[in-house]
């Protein structure tokens, strides 16, 4: 069975994003970019099903500007067996890139495809949900745990209030969550290996996608900042705070 | 202009979440229509029916929605369409799986998690873990759109509106089916929602700790227990309590921070209550900078104090 996984170049997690000042957006000229965190986290799975032998190759994919192509090394250094960069310069949303992937699952033949259910930058948690209805496929969204025999996904979701455990029929979208696994170190053997696995570059128009916005951003600003608290010497003086001032107690 | 709002609701009751999605929808404009889907909720819809600004409420109760799956409550709302301009939901389980699919069925862009509507079209939303609000205007001709309940205050209750049955939509999909549901259960007052919350870090350093510090804690203050996703990883708390960019977004009237570094990720989640409170023995954590009031103490001693002396 085909596995395809979306990965997203973003970003990094650990960076504060920093925003120009005419309220365009993110400036991320000479910004620490890298894979989405949930990505990292769906193609280690994608991974490990290889290892297991519930796949047999694995298509990761990124839809975004040229430097991407430095996430698909690293997802080939990983462990997958070819990438795909479809170029888009200009900024792409969950509907665009749902399509995009559609039209390679179907190229590729994909039956499983592993994505991150929300990339940090744009927070939207939507691509998943979207492509499996693109495909008509069944989904399982915020998976923490996954098991796949032969035609059958069973995964554990992470819900509002516990877990939640659902059986899919082959094929499907699985959206992963933090604690699906810890993606693994990759090893300079790996690195060589690597520059040797396909990466193909193409443009949205060669799958007849229109990668173009629906939304239209008009401003991007900082949040309201918070006035500047205190730091209290001892927990009395907390709860008098609390009390008097705050009056939250 | 019409708008459908999909109803949050579980274990036959309706979700405090619902209202303030009605709230949203209102500054929309135009009739709000509530759909309660599910299995055995015509009492959730009589609840729904009392919501402030309501027109009709829309009940389609069967054995395969029982358990409110993506694949099936989105061939209803997608046969539903037709009729509204908008879709909404909040930004809970149920909806933030299903709305998507609407979405790409519909083929409009999905408007995730919004902190203000400015017009019907255009409204405000929290990106890069709510360190970047971006003001957004959608060009399609519906829009489906889902709302992070903190942001908005609810409607009110008191109002009478129809409670209209329909069919539960096109068959069910068995490709997917639903297996268990294991809940953490607790009679503990929801995190989504409380008034207050006392949340756990790495600092608290063990399981034993939690149910000796946090949970004490928050019972003095009837609060809601949270977790940085440090706790959790390292097993103190179940996942469910779990504050953040990926976890519960929550804003409460008191936050208190116990020994949570406040990592940008946590910081998301949080950030917008209204009093924050930190204790954390290292004076330069990140979480100080964004406390109302810090206390910069080991909270192995601090915390059994407060205990004590609140009333």
């Amino acid at each position: 069975m085909k596995a395809l996984v979306g990965v997203k170049w973003v970003l990094d997690f650990s960076v504060k994003v920093r925003l120009k000042s005419d309220g365009t957006g993110a400036d991320l000229a000479g910004a620490r970019m890298s894979m989405n965190p949930f990505d990292e986290i769906a193609l280690e799975q994608a991974i490990r099903l290889k290892e297991s032998g519930a796949v047999d190759e694995i298509i990761v994919v990124s839809v975004g500007p040229r430097p991407a192509a430095d996430i698909l090394r690293r997802a080939l250094a990983m462990g997958a067996d070819r990438a795909v960069l479809v170029r888009s310069d200009a900024p792409v949303e969950p509907l665009g890139v749902a399509k995009a992937l559609k039209s390679l699952v179907e190229r590729d033949g994909a039956s499983l495809v592993l994505l991150g259910k929300q990339a940090i930058d744009d927070d939207n948690n939507q691509t998943g949900q979207m492509l499996a209805a693109l495909l008509g496929w069944p989904q399982a969204t915020y998976a923490a745990e996954l098991l796949v025999e032969g035609d059958v996904a069973t995964v554990i979701c992470e819900s509002d209030d516990g877990l939640e455990t659902v059986r899919l029929t082959l094929p499907a979208v699985v959206t992963a969550d933090l604690r699906l696994n810890t993606p693994r170190h990759i090893s300079l053997p790996n690195i060589m290996k690597a520059k040797n696995k396909p990466l193909e570059e193409i443009a949205p128009e060669t799958l007849n996608v229109d990668l173009r916005p629906r939304l239209r951003v008009l401003r991007t600003d900082e949040p309201a900042k918070r006035r500047a608290g205190v730091m209290v010497a001892s927990v009395d003086e907390l709860l008098d705070r609390l009390r008097g001032e705050a009056k939250v107690i | 202009m019409s708008i459908l709002v999909l109803a949050d609701h579980a274990a036959g009751a309706l979700q405090p979440s619902t209202a303030r999605v009605v709230a949203a929808a209102r500054q929309m404009g135009g009739d709000v229509v509530l759909l309660v889907a599910g299995q055995n909720c015509a009492a959730v819809a009589r609840e729904a029916s009392a919501i402030d600004g309501v027109a009709r409420v829309l009940l389609a109760d069967a054995d395969a929605l029982a358990h409110q799956l993506p694949e099936q409550l989105a061939a209803l709302i997608v046969e539903l369409a037709p009729g509204y301009d908008a879709i909404l939901g909040s930004a809970g389980l149920v909806a933030k799986r299903c709305l998507p699919r609407v979405a790409a069925l519909l083929d409009v862009m999905q408007v995730s998690e919004i902190i203000a509507v400015l017009a019907p079209d255009t409204f405000r939303r929290p990106t890069y873990a709510g360190n970047a609000i971006e003001t957004v205007q959608s060009t399609d001709p519906k829009r489906v759109v889902t709302v992070r309940t903190t942001a908005f205050a609810p409607a009110g209750a008191g109002a009478s509106a129809p409670i209209e049955t329909i069919s539960p939509g096109p068959s069910g999909d068995t490709r997917s089916s639903f297996v268990g549901r294991s809940s953490t259960g607790s009679d503990r007052i929801e995190l989504g929602s409380a008034r207050r919350v006392v949340s756990g870090g790495r600092g608290l350093g063990s399981r034993e700790s939690f149910d000796k510090l946090v949970y004490p804690l928050a019972d003095k203050l009837q609060a809601a227990v949270g977790a940085s996703r440090a706790a959790v990883d390292a097993g103190y708390v179940p996942s469910d309590c779990q504050v953040g960019q990926t976890g519960k977004v929550v804003a409460p009237e008191l936050y208190l921070a116990l020994g949570i570094s406040g990592a940008i990720q946590h910081l998301a989640g949080m950030q917008d209550s209204k009093v924050i409170v930190a204790i954390n023995k290292d004076p330069d954590a990140p979480i100080f900078s964004i406390a109302d009031y810090g206390l910069a103490q080991d909270l192995f001693e601090a915390v059994p104090e407060l205990i004590a002396k609140i009333g």
